[in-house]
């Protein structure tokens, strides 16, 4: 009754809501972790499809999205940290700097 | 040694003796530079006398001498051609050149460019000699173009003054003016035969044009001639070209550069035969410069102005001959003409030398006792000119007027004119004569006339010699021109004289019009008092047809630079290009607060652009 | 049945974990919230039949990503309320209409049915063995290149940590 294409909506759902985080918050911390969850949405799409075509290749994709979102963080938190260090704050609207 | 050989020396001659002038000039220095420049024109004159000879006997045959392929795309090639008619003009070119060279060792004496004087001069008659010997189209057109440029080059010899620079610049430019005509008949040309060689286009002409091309090709290469030899109108470069040195207004003004437009009308004499419009506008053009000119030399101060306008309207007698089909008597006068034209300018310049410099005839006067020699060689050259028999004038001309009476109709008319003319002519030159010779000196303080030495007097009195027994050579007794190039105009239908009774009275119509003339020129300058206003001066002044040309052609032409340069260009292209710049700048001003350094700013295009591409495969995908 | 039931419970508990996740003030109910979703997620990929992918999203994700994102939170300043108000004009309008033109898009994509199961083999399972098998085979050469890129990342970021603040240059020491 549940088919794959239910996941694949709540998939979408999700993966607007990250968006919307993206766009509306100030917070870095905040915009990365709806960076992430945009990611976990399209984890979840991946595993959906990969059960509607019956290939183990969609859980494969997950793990690699998984891998290189783990990278992403780590590094993006420590930019984070670095910068928090310099300018004392985590509003990414103190890194104005390069406007035209 | 082989004619081929000797008709190639002719023109290597001056051609080496150009080179070596250009490159070693100034290391020869006076006076070598002349005796080189003297020789080469000399050995050329002796090659063409050498290979000439049989011409004389009347069994040469005509030859094309090869030399090599040029633009074998047109059919161009480089060739000589050795009939009766380029070698009689190779003949007079070198030989007069070369009597001019030898004067001028003597008149260019100190000036600071006397090796470089020698390499235009040599320059020109190379360039010259290529335009009467070629044999096609495309290198006499190379000649043509060639003495334009040694023109240039030594009527602005002394360019120091801003009156020979401006000259030059005139000459070069009028004479451009003309040659658009032959560049246009030489695309006709080219467009009617395929081939631009006198051997495909004389031969075949009468069956390949038509009349309307023909008479097309005609009046094109009249306006080159009329370029190049000055008659109306583009007259006007001659008289300023007497800014340059006088024997280069010997050499090329009177003797050679200018009879060039005569030369064309005879080498083309076939087609100007399918064309009588244009001869018959030929004739026209000739008589009226004749008239014309004449009219205006009255009236001259200058003492080579007066010689300048006198050979404008004498160069109008010859057109007015080819015009009338009678081409050996154009060709006849021309070399007598060369004989005495040059004998005066050579006088003059003489008159000039001993004058330190002294050119108006205000400032004259007296100077039979001064300079005798002088005196008595311009005192030929003036009888001769005006058409006194037995000298070489009065048979050449006499043979041009009644060529032209004896055609009837309109030429008779044209006859009238070239009387008129010759009256004038006989007119004015007496005036010259008794302004400068006679009378009470009217000298500038310091000026000590004298006769010139020997290395102007040789030529001098070489030329007086030609110039009385020059015309025996085609009488109506022994007609030893027209038997000379009757194999070169076999094709044409040559006009002659009348025979008998009518050439008589009309040789003494012309005798007594002459010695009219003489008598009310003495008659109105033996006293000092001639009075020379009104009228005299409109007619020193040209009609103020420079000045109408200065204002019509100039002044539009300045004015539509002026446009050019300061409203097209500075406004309209350089605002083209800058305004790219300015158009990119603004651009970049437009764009700018698309760059607010906000990450959210940044998304919201991400998301923009995702949202764009989704529609866009939505839409191709057909769901949309 | 229970695949609806569970789809039901924890759909709305992914969906309330994102939302918290954008609405809180304070950054570590932003991280919970996030935690929330995860969990949601792996009970559907046990679901699905994605038992590893499942163990490896507790383990890594919501183990040790999310650990590390309180950490930092912790870090950097937990009390610190963020100004709701928004600076930058039109940003609130454009961004709710874009979102809007975004999910009409989806809405319409999903109308179709853009993947279309091949007909007779059956689901495999998604064990360690399976997948090992698969990524270990085919999928060798981008398996190393994602370790390649872990060890790049955690050298960068031991270069960017020995960066004290008042260096010209990360790396330096004052």
């Amino acid at each position: 009754m549940v088919t794959p294409g239910w996941y694949m909506a709540l998939g979408a759902v999700l993966f607007v809501t990250g968006m919307a985080g993206i766009l509306l918050r100030r917070n870095a911390l905040v915009m990365f972790m709806s960076v992430e969850l945009m990611l976990n949405a399209v984890n979840l799409t991946f595993v959906a499809a990969g059960r509607e075509l019956r290939v183990i290749e969609g859980q494969i994709s997950v793990l690699f999205v998984m891998v290189v979102a783990a990278a992403e963080v780590v590094v993006g938190l420590a930019i984070i940290v670095a910068v928090f260090r310099r300018r004392g704050t985590a509003s990414v609207d103190a890194l104005a700097d390069l406007r035209g | 040694m082989s004619a081929e050989l000797l008709v190639s020396l002719v023109l290597l001659f001056p051609l080496v003796g150009t080179v070596l002038l250009f490159a070693f000039g100034r290391r020869l220095g006076e006076p070598l530079a002349g005796v080189v420049g003297t020789l080469s024109v000399g050995g050329a004159f002796a090659a063409a006398m050498v290979v000439s000879a049989d011409f004389f006997t009347g069994t040469g045959t005509a030859e094309t001498v090869r030399w090599f392929a040029w633009l074998p795309a047109l059919g161009v090639d480089i060739e000589l051609r050795w009939d009766a008619l380029s070698s009689l003009m190779a003949l007079v070119v070198t030989g007069v050149g070369g009597l001019i060279h030898l004067y001028s060792i003597g008149y260019m004496r100190g000036d600071p460019r006397f090796p470089r004087f020698f390499a235009y001069l040599n320059l020109f008659v190379t360039s010259m000699l290529v335009l009467v010997l070629a044999n096609g189209f495309a290198v006499m057109f190379i000649g043509w173009e060639l003495v334009g440029l040694s023109s240039y080059l030594l009527i602005s010899f002394w360019f120091e003054r801003d009156s020979a620079a401006a000259a030059g610049k005139k000459a070069f430019v009028v004479n451009r003016v003309g040659d658009v005509g032959f560049i246009v008949a030489l695309m006709l040309v080219f467009s009617s035969f395929g081939t631009l060689s006198f051997d495909g286009v004389l031969d075949t002409a009468p069956s390949v044009l038509s009349p309307g091309t023909a008479t097309a090709i005609a009046l094109l290469l009249l306006l080159g001639a009329v370029g190049k030899s000055a008659q109306l109108p583009l007259f006007v470069w001659l008289p300023d070209a007497m800014e340059g040195p006088t024997p280069v207004s010997a050499l090329i003004h009177a003797a050679t550069m200018v009879t060039a437009g005569v030369y064309l009308v005879a080498r083309t004499a076939v087609i100007f035969e399918m064309a009588p419009a244009a001869a018959a506008t030929v004739g026209i053009v000739g008589a009226a410069t004749a008239l014309f000119a004449a009219t205006i030399a009255l009236a001259q101060s200058d003492i080579k102005r007066v010689l300048a306008y006198s050979t404008i309207s004498q160069l109008g007698f010859m057109f007015l001959a080819v015009g009338a089909a009678a081409h050996v008597a154009g060709v006849f006068h021309l070399m007598t003409h060369a004989f005495f034209k040059a004998l005066l300018f050579l006088g003059a310049g003489a008159v000039i030398h001993g004058m330190a410099g002294e050119q108006d005839m205000a400032r004259m006067g007296g100077l039979r006792k001064a300079m005798p020699v002088t005196f008595a060689v311009m005192a030929v050259g003036w009888l001769a000119i005006t058409g006194i028999p037995p000298l070489s004038g009065f048979w050449s001309k006499d043979e041009i007027l009644a060529a032209v009476f004896g055609l009837g109709g309109l030429w008779t008319v044209l006859w009238a004119m070239g009387m008129l003319a010759a009256l004038l002519t006989a007119f004015y030159m007496t005036r010259m004569m008794w302004r400068t010779f006679f009378g009470a000196p009217r000298w500038a303080e310091g000026v000590h006339p004298h006769d010139p030495p020997m290395s102007m007097r040789i030529p001098l009195v070489v030329l007086a010699v030609l110039s009385v027994v020059g015309g025996l050579i085609n009488t109506p007794w022994r007609l030893g021109i027209e038997h000379f190039l009757a194999p070169v105009f076999a094709a044409v239908h040559l006009t002659h004289p009348p025979e008998g009774s009518t050439l008589l009275v009309l040789a003494a119509v012309a005798v007594g019009v002459a010695v009219v003339g003489i008598a009310a020129g003495i008659a109105r300058y033996r006293t000092e008092h001639a009075e020379e206003t009104g009228v005299w001066h409109t007619l020193g002044r040209g009609y103020f047809v420079d000045d109408v040309y200065g204002q019509v052609f100039a002044r539009t032409g300045k004015l539509g630079a002026a446009w050019l340069a300061f409203r097209f260009d500075a406004r309209g292209i350089d605002r083209l290009v800058e305004g790219t710049g300015s158009l990119t700048r603004r651009a970049g001003l437009l764009l700018r607060p698309l760059q607010t350094g906000f990450v959210r700013s940044y998304s919201a295009g991400i998301v923009l652009g995702a949202v764009a591409l989704l529609a866009w495969f939505l839409w191709r995908g057909g769901v949309l | 049945m229970t695949e609806l039931a569970l789809f039901i419970v924890f759909g709305a508990a992914a969906v309330y974990g994102g939302l918290v996740m954008i609405l809180a003030r304070n950054p570590v109910f932003s991280a919970l919230g996030l935690m929330l979703s995860m969990f949601s997620l792996a009970v559907f990929y046990v679901v699905s039949g994605a038992h590893f992918i499942a163990a490896v999203q507790i383990i890594i994700y919501a183990g040790a990503v999310m650990t590390l994102f309180l950490f930092v939170i912790m870090l950097i300043g937990v009390d610190r309320a963020e100004n709701r108000q928004e600076t930058l004009p039109l940003q609130r309008p454009l961004a709710l209409g874009l979102l809007a033109l975004f999910g009409a898009g989806i809405l319409f994509a999903g109308r179709t049915a853009w993947v279309i199961a091949p007909p007779g083999i059956g689901a495999p399972s998604g064990t360690a063995e399976v997948i090992g098998d698969a990524l270990f085979r085919r999928w060798l050469l981008p398996f190393e290149l994602t370790a390649l890129l872990l060890v790049v990342a955690a050298v960068g970021t031991v270069a960017l940590a020995l960066w004290r603040r008042g260096d010209d240059e990360p790396g330096e020491s004052s």
